[in-house]
């Protein structure tokens, strides 16, 4: 069989974007975190917002270390394996990523030393300026890179010459017709992403005993900010696909499962759609509540997947459910939301039960929620690179063979398995490590003579002992 | 009319250079590492790097940017033409960039893993990007501005001999920036090694001189025309070796670091000389290459505004982290 160049590039962009797309939002989310703990210091001087703030830039220093190696990955995709789509577009997505380059990647990159080895040789207003310098970077690099990726999507301001986009516009090309809704929505998920993380870990050191005043001051945070920004990514998330509807309403069409453009509309919670048959088996839905979500009217006209060619249509089944897995996930959080406001109301949120349970599993939840959203808004696009403008076949580089494009896969997927997993083990032991004394005064816990002890487990000296003696946290790791 | 398209070439070249000088010391600690006293010290070296690599890194990804902006035909050239050769550069900057959080969390037992893949992941690196400095010399076999050439035109012995230059032009860099760094028996290491490296540099140096001209005849006229100037680059790389050379022997702490530097900008632009004005040799010039003017100015106001900023908090940082680095110190 002829390996297809194609495809096995749409695989590799899509396993190392992925990749790359888990950690920003997560350290997004995190650095205004840890700025917002070392205002609080810096304004009251209680030392258990340090304490808090110690712990989660440890976190933050392993996650941005992977961010920022994916990045570098992602920034060379576009000329190795798109090299025909970095040329046609260059006129507008280079000056965009430049921008990115020298407004945030430096601002991030310089400050984040500072934050993470300066606490000691700086002034305590600087180190808060670090931290404050480091949340910013990682807002105006996901401004840009929304800006990229959204005209992809909607593309506005360029016309071609010579098989060429040139820029006729830079205000309506960056600002282009889907970039308001992309940047908000991708702005609250990463704030969810962060939320749901320190509340998941709080909540679990609170069924641990451990630390508990700081952890309660957290978890209560997280879950005001779920409460608020849960539903308000529903509602940025309804607009965002009205937007769709407008610009790309294929998209919305394989979202919805719906073939033929019709009036009242179904809204379907189970179906597999079968793309060859050009029709759902299986179908379980609530009468006209899609039509009423687009149009808002109960027989407002849906515009169907078959309208198009089918060599012109996105895989279906693929948009489909990742938007169902996504939204499932959206209301699945403001429910824990809402939980968690009855508790509170009843004066119980810190007791643990089953709600300390539930939100360490839910940690898991917003990655998931991410990457669906991504895999929805992408696939959804195909066959286009730039909708209407750059088919992914223009896009592709001409002197990429099958075989060189699957040798680099398989090379990413054989180092990121390494990595990765490397990774995600060293946060876990991080989190089973537990806290430090919020007394002891810096947080050299690492240096060159300790690495024996380095990671102490929890029990050597927090209150956690006296939590159940099998529980994992007071395991032996070094 | 202002050419912009000179304006980003001076643009560019500068990005090189920073980003080389730079990432190039602290690659440079990565390949010395398995060479390292003992594991004490690899920790101090890795410390006399760690909080400003990741800056030193950006200009890779500006360099990257900055091409896919002003010289897009630079970009969608050489990365098809490069694309294994890429590959293995960004497997090496994972490995040894993750290495920098993941040794310090590792247990003992795991952490010389981790210190392997800093000191492989630095090599692999340094090695790739030395051969595309020999792949540019060769010249890209291109059709109507598109990559025509195969999968492995970039790896010939003539650009292994300038990957194995980088490597230990990088480790040259890295030893006389562990001499400003470092004290005690590391220092006295780096000054062992220092005279070393620099004869090796020399030598590939001479190699790459003579080797040059016989693979590329443009790179020949260009050197043996009437442009006698241009011998004034390799005269200035030789003085900062001769300079380097003494300033070890009186122990000097600051100097070898800034001869090495002068070294590199001197060979640097001995090879923007000799290729001039051609990006993506052996058929296009910068202005074949360049993106549409208007994007050329957008990018360009922003830059000129954004540049000095960013050189003056990198600036700070170095400024903030100044001074010897200390073994059991500077760890979050
Ligand atoms: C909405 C968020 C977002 C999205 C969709 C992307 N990125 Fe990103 N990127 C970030 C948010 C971010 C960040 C939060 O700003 C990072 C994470 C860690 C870091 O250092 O900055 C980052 C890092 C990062 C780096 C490393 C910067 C450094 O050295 O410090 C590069 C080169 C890229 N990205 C490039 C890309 C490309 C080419 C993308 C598209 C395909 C992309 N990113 C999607
Ligand atoms: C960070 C989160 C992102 C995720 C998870 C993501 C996910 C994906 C997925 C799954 C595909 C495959 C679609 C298919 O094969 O049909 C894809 C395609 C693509 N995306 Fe994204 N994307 C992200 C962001 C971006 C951004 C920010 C850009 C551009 C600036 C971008 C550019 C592309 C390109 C060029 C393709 C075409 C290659 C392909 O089809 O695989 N993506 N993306
Ligand atoms: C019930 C709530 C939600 C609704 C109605 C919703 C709606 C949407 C829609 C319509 C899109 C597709 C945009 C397009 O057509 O291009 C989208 C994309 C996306 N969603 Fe959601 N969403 C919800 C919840 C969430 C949650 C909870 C997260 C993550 C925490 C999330 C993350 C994303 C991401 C990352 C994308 C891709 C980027 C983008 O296009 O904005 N969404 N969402």
């Amino acid at each position: 069989m002829e390996l297809d160049p194609l495809l096995i590039s749409r695989i590799q962009f899509a396993f190392v974007v992925s990749f790359h797309a888990i950690f920003p939002v997560f350290t997004i989310g995190l650095a205004s975190y840890i700025a917002l703990l070392e205002s609080l210091h810096f304004k009251t001087n209680n030392p258990q917002w340090a304490q808090l703030s110690r712990f989660w830039t440890k976190v933050f220093a392993v996650t941005f270390g992977m961010g920022v190696v994916s990045g570098i990955v992602m920034s060379f995709q576009f000329g190795t394996n798109w090299s025909n789509f970095s040329w046609m577009s260059a006129n507008f997505l280079g000056p965009i990523l430049s921008y990115e380059v020298v407004t945030a990647f430096f601002l991030e990159a310089a400050f984040l030393g500072v934050l993470l080895f300066g606490r000691d040789k700086v002034p305590k207003g600087t180190h808060l300026f670090a931290a404050l310098m480091v949340a910013l970077g990682t807002f105006i690099s996901s401004f840009w890179i929304l800006v990229a990726n959204s005209w992809m999507h909607t593309p506005a301001g360029v016309e071609f010459q010579d098989g060429i986009l040139h820029v006729r516009s830079w205000g309506e090309a960056i600002f282009n017709p889907s970039f308001p809704y992309r940047f908000a929505h991708m702005a609250v998920a990463s704030f969810l992403t962060g939320a749901f993380v320190v509340a998941g870990v709080s909540a679990w050191y609170l069924m641990k005993q451990h630390q508990v005043e700081v952890n309660r001051r957290a978890l209560s945070m997280c879950l005001w900010l779920i409460l608020i920004l849960a539903p308000a990514q529903a509602v940025i998330g309804d607009f965002h696909g009205l937007n769709t509807l407008e610009y790309q309403p294929v998209k919305v069409a394989a979202m919805e499962g719906n073939w033929e453009t019709q009036s009242n509309v179904p809204l379907l919670l189970f179906a597999l759609p079968d793309q060859a048959a050009q029709t759902n088996r299986f179908e379980i839905g609530i009468p006209n509540l899609a039509s009423i979500i687009l149009t808002h009217s109960a027989d407002g006209v849906v515009p169907g997947i078959s309208d198009t060619p089918v060599e012109e249509q996105p895989p279906v089944a693929i948009v489909f459910w990742s938007f169902r897995i996504m939204v499932g996930i959206g209301l699945l959080m403001i429910a824990v939301a809402l939980w968690g406001l009855v508790l509170r109301m009843r004066g119980q949120l810190y007791k643990p039960g089953l709600f300390h349970r539930i939100l360490p599993l839910m940690i898991a939840t917003p990655f998931i929620a991410v990457i669906a959203g991504w895999f929805t808004t992408e696939v959804g696009r195909s066959p286009w690179l730039v909708h209407g403008m750059i088919s992914l076949t223009e896009g592709l580089t001409p002197s990429l063979t099958g075989g060189m494009a699957l040798a680099t896969l398989i090379g990413y997927m054989s180092v990121y398995a390494v990595v990765y997993s490397a990774g995600g083990y060293y946060i876990w032991r991080l989190v089973m490590g537990g806290m430090d004394e919020g007394d002891s005064k810096d947080s050299h816990s690492n240096t060159a003579e300790s690495g024996a002890h380095a990671k102490r487990p929890l029990s050597a000296g927090g209150p956690i002992t006296q939590g159940s003696p099998a529980s994992p946290i007071k395991g032996d790791w070094s | 009319m202002i050419d912009f398209v000179m304006i980003w070439a001076v643009i560019i070249a500068f990005g090189v250079i920073m980003y080389v000088l730079m990432d190039g010391f602290d690659l440079g600690v990565g390949i010395l590492y398995p060479f390292a006293p003992n594991e004490t010290s690899r920790d101090v070296m890795m410390n006399t790097v760690a909080p400003v690599w990741d800056g030193n890194e950006t200009w890779l990804v500006l360099g990257g940017a900055g091409l896919l902006g002003a010289f897009p035909l630079v970009y969608s050239v050489l990365l098809p033409a490069l694309y294994l050769g890429v590959f293995l550069l960004l497997a090496g900057l994972i490995f040894r960039g993750v290495a920098f959080e993941f040794r310090f969390k590792a247990t003992p037992k795991t952490k010389k893993y981790w210190s392997a893949a800093f000191a492989g992941g630095s090599t692999v690196a340094a090695l790739a990007q030395g051969i595309v400095v020999g792949a540019y010399i060769q010249g890209f076999a291109t059709e109507n501005k598109v990559y025509v050439g195969g999968a492995l035109d970039w790896l010939t012995p003539f650009s292994v001999m300038t990957g194995v230059g980088l490597v230990l032009g990088y480790a040259l860099l890295g030893s006389t920036w562990l001499i400003m760094k470092t004290e005690g028996e590391i220092q006295d290491w780096a000054y062992r090694l220092t005279p070393k490296l620099l004869a090796a540099v020399l030598f590939i140096f001479v190699v790459i001189g003579i080797w040059t001209p016989l693979v590329d005849q443009f790179v020949r006229d260009r050197w043996f025309s009437n442009i006698f100037s241009i011998w004034l680059l390799p005269a200035g790389a030789l003085l900062s070796a001769f300079v380097i050379l003494r300033a070890v022997r009186n122990r000097s702490e600051g100097t070898p670091f800034v001869a090495t530097m002068t070294l590199f900008i001197f060979t640097y632009l001995g090879l923007l000389a000799s290729k001039w004005p051609y990006v993506v040799p052996p058929d296009y010039t910068l202005y074949d290459a360049a993106s549409a003017r208007e994007s050329q100015l957008f990018l360009l106001i922003g830059v000129l505004f954004v540049i000095p900023v960013v050189l003056g908090y990198t600036a700070w940082t170095y400024w903030v982290f100044r001074g010897k680095v200390r073994a059991g110190e500077g760890y979050h």
